[in-house]
């Protein structure tokens, strides 16, 4: 077991709740067109998140893909800037560049989420070949749905990792549907970690609701990844409690592809409850201080949202910044 | 290969210069920019066996890393690396695998910077060549750089002689963005004086005046300078008086020379080996015809490969790309033209 302190246990329960809290609120904001475009919410999937993030440290590398809010918040990612970038300000992390799909946060070690699944996998084990050749630390770990572990890049960057014993993690937040199919109906192994095997690495099927599993299992291939052994493939159980994604204005586009009763069950697990549960009994924290850290989280959140709401959106006088660093104006 | 340093090496004091073919000036400079700086190492299928161009091995260790045949995870691999501080310069070997890579390059490579604020530098190189011109048939045989032209985020460049070869590679290593050397096998194996100073550079968007004339200018892209040459012979002493331009860079370009030339010749000929819809002289003339209507002497020519795959076959292969004849022929009717009769 890894010890955890009693500081970290109540920071892993305020990033989970950052994610619910921010998600809920970008949501409300989505649906009355504040933020445009669609979104994607980490709702139901804080505790997968927040459980590897917390076993990374700053300096270590993260990439993710288009349910992407969750994930530099569970690295540490201040709120402001995230929340701004939703709503397509200057202010915003990527200054109103990238929105909702592609939040990265570099001073963190974000190096960003994608809009293409299964993208960010290559970049990852990019990001830990550089650790290895700059002779780091560092690890980099790669957030990917069960979608994406049918993508060529997903086997590429295993073997590739594999081969040359990368410090990568493969996580695979499995939350059994890509978009609206089954994964089941999908992926030719009953479990995505059993791919693992075709590239001699470890595959560990995790249960993505608690929090301290997940925490587990990551410090695991952290601590395998630093000393030199390589990749480690995490088949993480979740569940969304949301679809796919929000698409506001243009309507609920997907067809019912899941059972209330489905739904409901999965929630019973409710990863955030689960883990406040866990602080009480353990003495942690008791139900007021459980409340508390909540009641700072939606003020952190209301907080974001003043801020973005009262940042500029970038001028148009702007919009060919940020094509080189070496400057070459774009031809229009 | 021979060994790409130990060249014999003519000592002129202020400009001392090396004959190396093209490959060896694109490898040895690899190599000298791997000295001066750690960040940077290379990485390519087949690359320690030195099937391309031999590296010192011993010297560097795993900084040349022979790459499995994952297309899409090498160029990613080296976006990675290059956004966390290295300096990769991947040889993807033939220009037609970088379709393989194509979301790695286009969607990851060309916008990361530009998604994410600015936060992200890419300083990477991808290196390819293509294999025209030697029956290699339509998977190795492309001219895709046009392709590329089309993303924004991209730089590119087509080095067409050893010097360049040398100068653009190591802009391309030094430049702090992605960009792409489109390498041409045919030209691998030319000789040429490549100065041997460690710091000698072409800067990217600089293009090249390689004849000086007043008459027609005719712009060529890589290989196609070579007919261009062959086309002047033909000429022979004609009495038409002919400015060559070599853009060198594709992006950025350098308008400014080539507009400057046509504003004094108000003739202009394109010569590309890449087909022609959507294509680089396609570019170059829309940017005349823009910036010169009515004031040009002729109608702006272009000779390209047509919007055709090239056959493995030799005299079907050849017979697609352009000639010196009809090269001859562009700039010869360009130069004569009289108004058209209406």
């Amino acid at each position: 077991m890894v010890e955890l302190s009693r500081e970290a246990k109540i920071e892993m329960l305020r990033r989970m709740l950052r994610i619910r809290i921010f998600d809920e609120v970008a949501s409300e904001l989505q649906a009355k067109g504040e933020i445009p475009g669609p979104l994607h919410t980490s709702i139901g999937q804080e505790a997968e998140v927040v459980g590897a993030c917390m076993a990374l440290s700053r300096q270590d590398y993260m990439t993710g893909n288009h349910r992407s809010h969750g994930h530099p918040i569970g690295k540490g990612a201040p709120l402001g800037p995230l929340m701004a970038e939703l709503l397509g300000k200057e202010t915003g992390v990527c200054k109103g560049r990238g929105g909702s799909m592609h939040l990265a946060d570099f001073a963190i070690g974000s190096l960003g989420e994608s809009g293409i699944v299964g993208a960010g996998m290559p970049i990852a084990t990019g990001a830990a070949l550089s650790a290895k050749l700059r002779g780091t630390d560092q690890v980099a770990l790669t957030f990917f749905g069960d979608g994406a572990s049918n993508t060529g890049p997903f086997h590429e960057s295993l073997n590739l990792a594999a081969i040359w014993k990368l410090p990568v993690i493969f996580l695979c937040e499995n939350n059994g549907y890509a978009v609206v199919t089954r994964a089941s109906d999908m992926v030719a192994v009953e479990n995505i970690a059993d791919r693992a095997t075709a590239y001699a690495i470890p595959g560990e099927v995790v249960d993505g609701q608690n929090v301290l599993s997940v925490h587990e299992a990551t410090s695991r291939a952290v601590k395998r990844a630093q000393s030199g052994a390589g990749p480690t493939l995490l088949d993480v159980r979740t569940y969304r409690y949301r679809d796919h994604a929000e698409f506001g204005k243009m309507g609920d586009s997907v067809a019912s592809y899941r059972s209330k009763e489905e739904v409901e069950a999965a929630r019973k697990r409710d990863p955030i409850e689960m883990f406040a549960k866990i602080l009480i009994e353990g003495e942690v924290l008791d139900e007021d201080g459980v409340a508390s850290v909540r009641a700072q989280v939606i003020s952190e959140v209301d907080e974001a949202v003043d801020f973005a709401r009262a940042s500029a959106f970038p001028d148009v006088s702007t919009a060919f910044d940020f094509l080189f660093v070496d400057a070459v104006a774009p031809r229009h | 290969m021979s060994s790409i340093l130990s060249d014999e090496v003519h000592q002129d004091s202020s400009n001392s210069t090396v004959k190396q073919t093209f490959l060896e000036a694109t490898v040895a400079t690899i190599v000298e920019e791997m000295r001066a700086d750690p960040t940077v190492f290379t990485m390519g299928q087949d690359i320690r066996g030195g099937v391309y161009g031999a590296y010192p091995l011993a010297e560097f260790g795993e900084r040349v890393r022979s790459l499995p045949i994952s297309e899409a995870a090498n160029v990613g691999a080296a976006i990675g690396s290059a956004m966390t501080g290295m300096r990769p310069v991947l040889d993807m070997t033939i220009a037609t695998f970088l379709y393989s890579a194509m979301d790695q390059i286009v969607n990851q490579a060309a916008k990361s910077r530009f998604l994410f604020g600015g936060q992200a530098r890419l300083p990477l190189v991808i290196r390819c060549t293509m294999f025209y011109g030697s029956s290699q048939a339509a998977h190795h045989n492309d001219r895709a750089y046009a392709m590329f032209m089309h993303v924004p985020g991209l730089k590119i460049v087509v080095p067409s002689s050893p010097v360049n070869a040398k100068g653009l590679m190591r802009a391309a290593i030094r430049s702090n963005d992605p960009v792409l050397v489109f390498e041409d096998s045919t030209l691998w194996g030319t000789r040429g004086d490549v100065p041997v100073d460690p710091d000698f550079i072409i800067p990217l968007g600089e293009a090249e005046i390689r004849q000086r004339g007043s008459d027609v200018t005719v712009i060529g892209i890589g290989q196609s300078l070579r007919t261009v040459d062959q086309a002047l012979k033909l000429l022979g002493k004609d009495g038409i008086s002919i400015e060559v331009i070599d853009p060198r860079s594709l992006c950025p370009f350098d308008w400014k020379t080539v507009l400057a030339s046509v504003d004094k010749t108000r003739r202009v000929v394109v010569v590309d080996n890449g087909p022609m819809t959507c294509g680089v002289a396609g570019e170059i003339l829309a940017t005349v015809a823009e910036h010169f209507h009515g004031r040009l002497l002729a109608p702006p020519k272009r000779v390209t490969a047509p919007d055709m795959h090239l056959a493995f076959s030799p005299q079907l292969e050849k017979a697609l790309l352009p000639s010196r004849e009809a090269v001859a022929e562009a700039i010869k009717s360009t130069f004569e033209y009289r108004g058209k009769e209406i």
